[in-house]
């Protein structure tokens, strides 16, 4: 198994304007992540969280510092460029599923591959794959608003595995689920993490999550306040 | 092409939204198309009908001749040249000559132009026929308007007063031998037609002519010492200008309604930016770049004009044919309008004009959708994918 490191954080601050002043939500991170990781941050509302993940996932650039992502410093890719690495190398699983509501289940998980100009037969062998592997092989001409929540947060797994990514990066899963859901779900990761190898980062502050993670990373204002590795 | 895909998922997907800015669009584009047919269709008709009846294949004008001035009009004429003569003796030319004169119908007073023609003539479409002369009765003829206006009818007795070349008054009785009907109005509106040979002598102007009429389809237009050639760029002009004037009257009436239609797909556009920030945060987290979802949009929105142009040739195709076939009637008292306009107009659809309006329709509705687009390229996508208004 390769245990290489696939992102390094170097002392990474985040500032936002807010009005006159400014408002510091990362304040001189460090942090590597090994590939095939199941981690976690962790922490309140307001420590950096969200900022964090999304510089990770390359939404967001560093106002000092830098991350370097799959060996390719942040501060120096083109918008482009960073769109590239998502489009090949990431998946993004969010709170609110944000499934795209004209597609059906299966033009949703599809849409990766079409931005990876794959071809059809290829497409509906890996969307067919990522269902099965989610457990919703039976809803793929259904549209998200004839799901449940866990279905809708099942499909937006799969969309995020669908083209075996390196690192999925997953926001808040868990928010909008009840705890059957919660747990069906992070089993679910839980189970492509291991076959598949893929690098989790989770942000959460929901204990659930926080029980199923290899890795827990609590930030505090800012700042990395605990790096541990659980038992699981 | 993918952003074509998507573009027309994320339209379908939209349900009436989309159908209803689709069917706006269509209309605009249907009634653009039938418009111009109309105008083409009229301008078709009405100089087939000027061909026919009034300027044959084209006129020789006497060089004094100016039908917009009176005051040169008892100047203007001359005896026929010896080419025109020969064209006359074959049946390929046919002179009119022009003089001022009054009519007293019903004891009234009218100010007319007497117009004398061969009354075998074979050249325009006009019953010169009715106007043999049987004995010492003149016999005339008139058109539907210049009947109206007076009041005239067939076998009326009617008098008239006219100066011969010298300048000396004179008046006789004519019986009206036929009234015609024809779509031409220049050819009727306070005219009366009598036999050339009988004008030429009641005005002291034997062998003399206004213009000639030549032959449709016959090219010959040598230089003529005296006279002047006129070709179908002259004789048309005036109603060339006619069309042209309502083109852009009628084409601004449509675009108006284009325009409504193209502030709906306007307004679509931003509502779906304003709606649908949290899905382009996800395009872009999905590894799609700000532009490419600038350009997706911009398809969407433009593929409102193709849905609208595939919508136009389902509902207007069948709608634009029984329009050509049936034609379109002309409102009652058209014929006063004092241009050729026929009871009936006939829409004629070239292919160019609705290729260039579909052209215009697509090009317009892209510029629309793309100018509310272009707002993505400056969202963040992290604050996108919140769904915050920015």
């Amino acid at each position: 198994m390769d245990n290489s490191e696939i992102i390094r954080v170097q002392d990474l601050t985040k500032r936002f304007p807010m009005g006159l002043s400014e408002f510091t939500a990362l304040r001189g991170i460090n942090l590597t992540f090994s590939r095939g990781e199941f981690s976690g941050v962790v922490g309140p509302s307001g420590s950096g969280k969200t900022t964090l993940l999304n510089i990770i996932g390359l939404l967001d650039n560093p106002t000092d510092g830098d991350a370097i992502i799959l060996g390719n410093p942040s501060k120096s890719l083109s918008v482009k460029e960073a769109a590239m690495i998502r489009r090949k190398h990431m998946g993004f699983i969010f709170q609110t599923y944000n499934l795209l509501p004209v597609y059906t289940v299966f033009e949703n998980v599809e849409f990766p591959l079409l931005l990876l100009s794959m071809s059809t037969g290829e497409r509906k062998k890996a969307v067919l794959e990522a269902l099965a592997w989610v457990g919703l092989s039976d809803k793929e001409k259904s549209k998200p608003a004839q799901l449940s929540g866990g279905e809708c947060q099942r499909v937006a797994i799969a969309r995020a595995m669908v083209k075996h990514p390196d690192i999925v990066l997953a926001d808040e899963p868990t928010a909008n689920l009840d705890a059957d859901n919660s747990h069906h779900i992070l089993q679910t990761m839980q189970k492509l993490n291991r076959e598949l190898h893929t690098t989790f980062i989770f942000a959460t502050h929901d204990e659930k999550v926080i029980s199923y993670l290899r890795r827990k990373i609590t930030l505090v204002d800012g700042k990395v306040s605990h790096d541990e590795v659980l038992e699981s | 092409m993918l952003a074509f895909k998507l573009a027309y998922k994320n339209l379908v997907g939209a349900g009436l939204r989309t159908w209803l800015n689709v069917f706006v669009l269509s209309l605009s584009l249907v009634l653009l198309v039938m418009a111009w047919g109309i105008l083409e269709g009229w301008n078709i008709q009405a100089k087939k009908d000027m061909k026919e009846w009034e300027v044959g294949g084209g006129e020789y004008w006497h060089d004094r001749y100016d039908p917009y001035d009176p005051l040169s009009l008892n100047d203007a004429h001359g005896l026929l040249p010896t080419e025109i003569e020969k064209l006359r003796t074959n049946g390929n030319a046919v002179p009119v000559l022009i003089t001022q004169a009054t009519v007293y119908p019903e004891g009234r007073m009218k100010n007319i132009l007497l117009k004398g023609i061969d009354p075998s003539q074979q050249i325009i479409r006009m019953p010169t026929s009715l106007m043999k002369e049987d004995s010492s009765t003149i016999n005339a003829i008139i058109g539907i308007r210049m009947a109206n206006a007076t009041k005239l009818s067939e076998n009326d007795i009617v008098t008239i007063r006219w100066r011969d070349a010298n300048g000396t008054f004179d008046a006789k009785e004519i019986r009206i031998a036929g009234i015609f009907h024809s779509n031409v109005a220049t050819i009727d509106n306070n005219q009366i037609w009598l036999p050339l040979d009988r004008l030429q002598q009641m005005t002291s102007m034997k062998g003399q002519a206004t213009y000639i009429i030549l032959k449709r389809d016959i090219i010959y237009a040598p230089t003529i010492p005296g006279w002047i050639h006129k070709g179908y760029d002259v004789l048309f002009a005036d109603f060339d200008t006619i069309i042209k004037t309502k083109h852009i009257a009628s084409s601004t009436v449509y675009l108006i309604l284009l325009s409504l239609a193209l502030l709906a797909v306007f307004d679509t556009q931003v509502l779906s930016i304003f709606r649908r920030e949290k899905e382009i945060g996800t395009d872009i987290a999905l590894g799609m770049t700000r532009w490419q979802v600038v350009w997706l949009f911009t398809v969407e929105g433009a593929m409102h004009a193709v849905l609208a142009v595939i919508a136009g040739a389902i509902w207007g195709t069948p709608l634009l044919y029984l329009l050509a076939k049936y034609g379109l009637a002309m409102p009652k008292g058209t014929e006063g309008y004092g241009f050729t306009l026929a009871e009936k107009i006939y829409p004629v659809y070239g292919a160019g004009t609705i290729i260039i309006m579909s052209v215009i329709v697509m090009a317009a509705t892209a510029i629309v959708s793309y100018i509310p687009s272009r707002k993505i390229a400056k969202m963040k996508p992290t604050e996108a994918l919140r769904g915050k208004v920015q």
